[in-house]
This record gives C-alpha cells, structure tokens and sequence, in this order.
C-alpha cells in the first residue's frame, strides 16, 4: 500500500518535473532571445540587415565595430568615461557604506537609534523627486559637465548601508576589536585594516550593485552632462535614438547597442554566483 | 577606567558618520528643501522671457491637480505597470516554488536563475533602443513574422497604442520577474519544512499545498514585493523615455509620470517640476508607510518578517 503510493507520488512527480523543464527552457530562451538577435545583427552589414532575418551570423563584426569608433559618437570616450565613473562610484559608495555601518554597529554614543532609524527612512526617498533640487544645485556649484556630481553622491547610500549592518551583526566579531585597541591600534587603522577585510565579501556583492546601477544610469546624468565628450553610454544610446537614425548604417546602432550591453553579460557570467546570491541577502536575509 | 576609555572612544562614532551625512545634506537634504521650495513659485519660460520667480503659493499644485494632464500620466503608468506586474507575479510564483520545492529535484537551478535574473542588469536604455530597432517597420521582427507567413505587411508597433504599451510592460517584466523569483523563492525556503511534511501525510495535493500553506505564509513577502515594485513603477522613466524618444508617442498614450517631470525639468518650469516632486513623494512615502504598517502586522501574525527589515527596525 504505500510502496504504491509513493511510486504513484514520484510518477507524478516527473510529470511535474519535465513540465517544471519544458517551461525554464522556455523562459530562459525568451530571455535570452533579443541578446541573441542582437548579437546576430551586430555582425551583419548593412545590405544584408535590409534582407530580412538570419540565424546564422555573419562576419561584418569587426568592421562594424571599426566604423562604430570611427563614427561621429565618442563610443570610447564614453565607454572610458561610464568606467570611471561606475568604478569609482562602486569605490567610494562601499567603503562609506561600511564604515557608516561601523559606527553604528561598533560604538555607542547619544542619538544612535535616531540616527539609523533616519537613514532608513530616508532609503525610500526616490531620486528623482529631489532631481531639481540637485540639478539647481550643481549647477550654483558649476559642476555641470563634471563627474563629481555622478560620483560623490553614491557616498551616501542607504540602501548599501544597510546591507553592510545587516551583515556585519553575523560577521564581525567585537572581540577582535577589543584586541586590536589592547594592542593599541588607532581607531580608523582599526576599520581599515581588521573591518574592512572582513567585509570582503559583503563588498564585492555591494560592489558589483553599485557599479552596474552607475554603469546603467541616465536619468541623473541626462540632466548634468551636455557636452559631447563628458558623456556616458546612456547618454550616446540617446542620442543615437534622438537622431535621425534610419540614416545610419544599421549595422553599427547594433554594434552601438551591443557595445553597452555585452561587456556586462560577460562580466556577470563570471559573477553570477554572488550577484544572484546577493539579491536576497540584502532584503529578506534575518 | 575603563568605562572612560570606551567613552572616549565612543566619539569615533560619530567621526565615522561624518562622510555619509555631509553628502547627505548637501547631495540629497538640500536639494530636497530646494525642489520643495521651488514648488511654491512661479518660474518658467514663456519663449525667451523669463517668468518670475514669484510666490504663488499651492497654485502649481492646484494647476497640476486641475488640467487633467497628471491623472492621464498616473493613468499611462499604472496601465503600464499592471501590465508588467500582473505575469511578472504569476510567473515568478509558480518559478518560485518549483525552485525552492525539494522533492522536486531540479537540476541545473543556478543555470537558469543566472538566466532569469540577467535582464535585470542590462542597461535599460539600450535595451529600449535595442527593442525600438528590433520592432521598427524594417526591423527583424517584421522581417521574422513575414517569413513565417503571419503577417502579410509590416505592423507598425510603435504607432499603436496598445502595441507600445505591451512592449514597454513586456520590457519591464523581462527585467524584473527574475528578482522578484529569487525574493520570492527565498520567502518559500524560509517555510518550515515541517508544515509540507504533515500536509503530505495528511494526503493534501501539491496544488492545494501551495494554495493553503505556501500562499498565506508568503503574504508579508508577497506585499513588500507588491509595493516595491508598484514604487519602482511609479519611476518608470528609462524605458519608455528612449523607446519612444521622449514623446510618449502615439498620442502621449505611453507617457509616464517621471517623462513629466523630466519634461518640466528640461523646458525649465521649475514651480510646476517641483509641484509633481513633492507629489511623487507623498505617494511613495504613504505606499512605504503601508509597507512598514502591513509588514509589522504580519509578523504579529507570523512570528517573522522575511522582508521587512530592509524598511523596518
């Protein structure tokens, strides 16, 4: 009797398990449908693209990506300037992150409570509602066309911040502290060279959100970079959209295209592992 | 002694506070003042003449409020968002729980969460200028849907309304229902086991498992996933922006509440952008209020709160 009831539970097991199989591949190929197109475009030329769809690439990659730099956007200059300013944002964003969290976590002082309680509220402030604001202010500033307003803000980040405290109440035993001041070690050398590595992994995950969020953004930038060569690769992506487009060989928007989306696929297949991992750990981990 | 010594100590909190409020108040307190500020004034221009600044009081607000364009672009929006949001949750739930079921058993997990969770972090500009070039007139879709015999002429999906507005809450589903899977899975695994234990022996179904059990525990996770997602929607800017050139277009029918604001921003009406901001910021306030309030209550209920804590503590 319940030698039979379990066969009969695993056979319907499978059922739902090739079901479970037949729909994931099905959602991964839409997802990875449009990549594939692009990809497929990118290495076609002009003539061919005006000869409907193929699935088999063709072999115009390399010269497309030659007149895509050679063309009238600063594809490289912006690329260039996107790094920058996406890797120094990441930089700053998590070592300010951590040490917040630090003095929160680590000392105790009058007003402690307000004060994380505030940053927390302050987390669901959207940025867009204070754009003007910002951009009024960057401007009194003289700071438009400069990355310093890209950059500096992500030093106040309270989302990340709390990714830091959340991690650092499992991670970052108070006794090691203790000991390093026995051996008197100055406070800040203390957070640079006991906290810091500890937090390590927890800054590569905050590391890798802050960058692709900067490497990705364009509202902000869209309202302080006008000139042609401080901008970012969302800012061409939009004037390449803005312009008359159908003029262009349609090979290289493609290219355009493919340049700003695949180095960050290749970089997240080598990261997979703690971008995926990472996107509870900031929300739901206890 | 040593409680002194602590206490001395104690000041480098404060010191280490120091980075994070200083760019606070001037890159985020300051220029909300200002955008606040600023929503009490009259100040734009009319050709090359500058109107004001002048006190005006709540009137951008009253003009905002009262000449229907606001409602038609909340209305875009929240049509925009539904339409995303609606197979996002359908689907990441039933991904959800076949990912987090162990008896299941399925193979290749991190394979396909990496699959899912990938559109999340392309670029969504160019991923609306890449979906604006694949569905143009000329374009490989058209060219796809020809070759296969569907269509006999090139649909133009950029000049119908409903076309634009499924590409735009398609986009937004894409990019979105792998992190809301990998939230909601981990809600599912946070289950005790013990619960689908004593529902199998007691002989209940998987269906009915996860419409009984599964369903009513993931309820605090289930709402914070709900309103994040409806705060992220009320930003809606990206996608539609580059899509559609900045126009909205056909007829302003895809045009989103931050499309609004932006055009404000770049026609320089700063009394009527700052009106929308302070608005935009009152609705998200009292949608993450709702969050804290139904987050709290469920934990009353539960005894935990999966989600909470990221607004709560």
């Amino acid at each position: 009797m319940s030698e039979k009831k379990v066969k009969g539970t695993s056979k319907a097991m499978r059922g739902r398990r090739t079901l479970a199989y037949i729909v994931l591949v099905l959602i991964s190929a839409m997802c990875l449908f449009w990549f594939y197109v692009l990809f497929i475009n990118a290495t076609r030329s002009k003539g061919e693209l005006n000869n409907g769809f193929t699935a088999i690439p063709s072999k115009y990659l390399i010269t497309n990506l030659h007149n895509l730099f050679n063309g009238p956007q600063p594809v490289l200059r912006g690329m260039l300037n996107s790094l920058l300013i996406a890797a120094l944002s990441a930089v700053l964003c998590t070592y300010f992150s951590t040490m917040t969290a630090y003095a929160i976590q680590i000392y105790q002082f009058r007003g402690k409570q307000f004060i994380f309680t505030f940053i927390l509220m302050i987390m669901m402030i959207p940025t867009q509602v204070t754009a003007l604001g910002f951009v009024n202010l960057v401007r009194n500033m003289g700071l438009e066309n400069n990355f310093i307003p890209l950059i500096v803000p992500s030093i106040a980040a309270p989302v990340t911040f709390f990714y830091m405290k959340q991690y650092m109440e499992s991670n970052l035993p108070t006794a090691l502290i203790e000991a390093a001041r026995i051996d008197g070690a100055g406070e800040l050398k203390i957070f640079n060279t006991i906290a810091i590595p500890l937090m390590k992994p927890a800054i590569a995950v905050q590391a890798i959100f802050t960058f692709v969020a900067s490497w990705n953004n364009y509202f902000i930038p869209s309202l302080i970079i006008h000139e042609q060569n401080t901008k970012t690769l969302p800012l061409l992506i939009a004037d390449l959209r803005a312009s008359d487009w159908q003029k262009f060989d349609m090979g290289q928007v493609y290219a355009m295209i493919g340049f700003s989306i695949f180095p960050v696929i290749i970089v997240y297949l080598f990261l997979s592992k703690y971008i995926v991992g990472g996107v509870t750990a900031g929300s739901v981990k206890q | 002694m040593k409680k002194k010594r602590t206490n001395r100590l104690n000041k480098w909190g404060y010191i280490f506070l120091i980075p994070f409020m200083t760019v606070f108040v001037i890159f985020q307190l300051i220029p909300l003042v200002n955008t606040i500020y600023n929503s009490f004034f009259e100040n734009y221009k009319e050709g090359l003449m500058q109107i004001g600044p002048n006190f005006i009081g709540l009137k951008n607000y009253i003009k905002l409020l009262t000449n229907g364009d606001l409602l038609t672009y909340f209305g875009n929006t929240m049509i925009m968002w539904i339409m995303g949001f609606v197979p996002q949750i359908l689907l990441s739930l039933l991904l959800g729980a076949w990912f987090s079921n162990p008896s299941l058993r399925l193979k290749g997990q991190r394979f396909f969460k990496t699959v899912i969770y990938l559109p999340n972090l392309i670029m969504a500009s160019a991923f609306a200028m890449l979906f604006f070039t694949l569905f143009s007139e000329h374009g490989p879709v058209n060219a796809m849907l020809l070759q296969a015999g569907w269509i006999t002429k090139p649909y133009a999906f950029l000049n119908h309304v409903w076309s634009v507005r499924w590409l735009v809450a398609f986009m937004n589903f894409l990019m979105w229902f792998g992190n809301t899977t990998i939230l909601l899975m981990a809600g599912m695994m946070g289950i005790s086991a013990d619960l689908y234990e004593a529902a199998e022996v007691d002989g209940a179904t998987p269906t009915q498992i996860f419409f009984h059990i599964t369903l009513p525990l993931l309820k605090p996770i289930f709402i914070y996933v709900l309103i994040t997602s409806l705060i992220g929607g009320l930003q809606m800017f990206d996608v539609p922006q580059i899509l559609t050139n900045g126009t909205g277009d056909p007829a302003r029918s895809s045009m989103t509440l931050i499309m609004y604001l932006n055009n404000h921003l770049y026609s320089k009406n700063y009394g009527m952008a700052g009106a929308l901001s302070v608005l935009l910021l009152i609705l998200t306030a009292i949608l993450s209020f709702i969050v804290f309030k139904v987050t709290a209550e469920q934990s009353v209920d539960n005894g935990k709160v999966p989600a909470a804590k990221k607004h709560r503590k």
